[in-house]
């Protein structure tokens, strides 16, 4: 039986004024993270598939709140390797837990875990499909650092044909009259799904595959992600790109003062360790951010108003 | 009712369900969907009829057969135009054309090996997003896919 709670599956289940208000909460975390709102709860913390910043930002976020934590950090020690369905476990989880944090490899567990659960379900990932807590501290950090969402320049650097966050950061952002940028290489750009939405939802975009100053020149976010080998038919094709969607220092020189480059981490050679001290790099900000998001989200399932 | 054509007279049939301007190519399809080879009633298929439509057409009549809501869904996802014709008494009582629906619940496999509805014993849920050129979203996994390449259940 499908019952009604109010679980966080997908970034695009959330309207424009549910999302300003999600970070508006966010934000008095960020002014206070340790406040004792789910004193007596418990969380579950189901993690059928490893993740470990995703899972110690949700358990400190829980934890920060005052709720005690269950659950697991890798299906290996879970019943599910056991064969146990998804529904199962998820049953027996709903009756200890007040509200289950979730990360699986399988794509919409999270949507089926929100219709069989009586307890409301925080999607921490489910495959290639939706992780709406990482968009949901793409969009904090870009408002703070920004002081809004509307009307920026959004550069979005590398793998973008698999990239989740990016897509998910392009759907949410469809509310705020974006322009984006679209930097990538030929086997990796923008798959046409995406670019038709942005046609519909009348955002407008550029497209290259050359990653230099002149194109960041007028970015307001630059927007990382990292080009994986795994990714190419061609090695040769991998070998000829891989260092072109580097972002050094020197790029940033001509820059606008605004602009701050995010990147979901984790980082291996796309971001060059000389721009770790530019004023303008924000990545590890970016996921300390993560924490109080997660916090307004977990009260936000159990209704709690702060 | 009367028809002048005598070969695609509908009220030849007391009681039942005439399936009209189904594509020539897909009657075949529509004659499977419907588990027409399992029925024992008295049943006429006809093919490569002229249509001035479609140019050439499939036609199936089924004696004291009404087809419910779920089965002709199904035939939306083949052949999307088909017209039903139900007859009672020798006489047209209702003539509906298929259309798709705006959900189809357990009707299609989804084509994404990693959703969850190819890995947990669970319905399907599609939601068409674009009748027209038949684009359907996966309620789960939210991948859009045509109906043209997906596998029945």
């Amino acid at each position: 039986m499908a019952m009604k709670n109010n679980s966080l599956v997908s970034i695009n289940d959330l309207s424009r004024e549910k999302i300003l208000s999600l970070l508006e909460i966010a934000s008095k975390f960020e002014e206070n993270p340790n406040r004792d709102l789910l004193a007596g709860k418990v969380i579950g913390s189901l993690f059928f598939e490893p993740s470990t910043r995703t899972r110690l930002s949700f358990e400190t976020a829980a934890m920060r709140l005052g709720a005690r934590v269950i659950g697991f950090s890798d299906a290996a020690t879970s019943s599910a390797t056991k064969g146990e369905t998804l529904k199962d476990t998820i049953m027996m989880v709903s009756s200890y837990a007040d509200a289950i944090v979730m990360r699986h490899r399988l794509e919409g567990a999270a949507r089926y875990a929100s219709e069989v659960s009586p307890c409301p379900i925080i999607n921490a990932g489910d495959g290639a499909n939706q992780h709406p807590s990482q968009t949901m501290l793409d969009l904090y950090s870009i408002k703070k650092t920004q002081g809004t969402l509307e009307n920026l320049h959004i550069h979005l650097v590398g793998d973008l044909k698999f990239g989740r966050t990016v897509h998910s950061l392009l759907h949410a952002m469809r509310h705020f009259n974006p322009t984006f940028h679209f930097i990538s290489p030929e086997e990796l750009h923008m798959p046409e799904e995406y670019r038709e939405f942005c046609r519909k939802n009348n955002i407008s975009f550029t497209e290259t595959t050359e990653f230099n100053e002149e194109v960041i020149a007028s970015a307001d976010i630059i927007y990382m992600t990292r080009v994986q080998r795994e990714r190419f038919s061609d090695l040769m094709e991998y070998e000829k790109v891989k260092n072109c969607y580097r972002l050094t220092n020197a790029m940033l020189e001509g820059s606008k003062p605004n602009l701050r480059i995010l990147h979901p981490l984790p980082r291996v050679n796309e971001i060059a360790h000389d721009v770790d001290d530019n004023p303008k790099a924000y990545y590890f900000q970016q996921a300390q951010n993560g924490l109080y998001v997660r916090e307004a989200l977990i009260c936000d399932v159990l209704n709690i108003e702060i | 009712m009367n028809n002048e054509k005598p070969a695609l007279q509908v009220s030849a049939l007391c009681n039942g369900t005439v399936i009209d301007h189904i594509p020539a190519d897909k009657l075949f399809a529509v004659v499977n969907l419907l588990n027409i080879p399992q029925m024992s009633n008295n049943i006429t298929i006809g093919n490569n009829l002229e249509s001035k439509k479609l140019g050439k057409k499939g036609l199936i009549k089924v004696a004291d057969v009404f087809f419910t809501d779920d089965e002709v869904n199904r035939i939306s996802l083949v052949a999307p135009k088909v017209i039903l014709n139900t007859i009672r008494n020798y006489k047209v009582v209702e003539k509906r054309e298929v259309k798709m629906p705006a959900e189809l619940h357990n009707i299609v496999k989804c084509a994404n090996p990693a959703c969850i509805t190819n890995n947990e014993p669970m319905a399907t849920h599609f939601y068409v997003t674009d009748p027209d050129t038949g684009i359907i979203k996966c309620r789960y996994c939210e991948k859009e896919i045509n109906v043209s390449n997906v596998e029945l259940l």
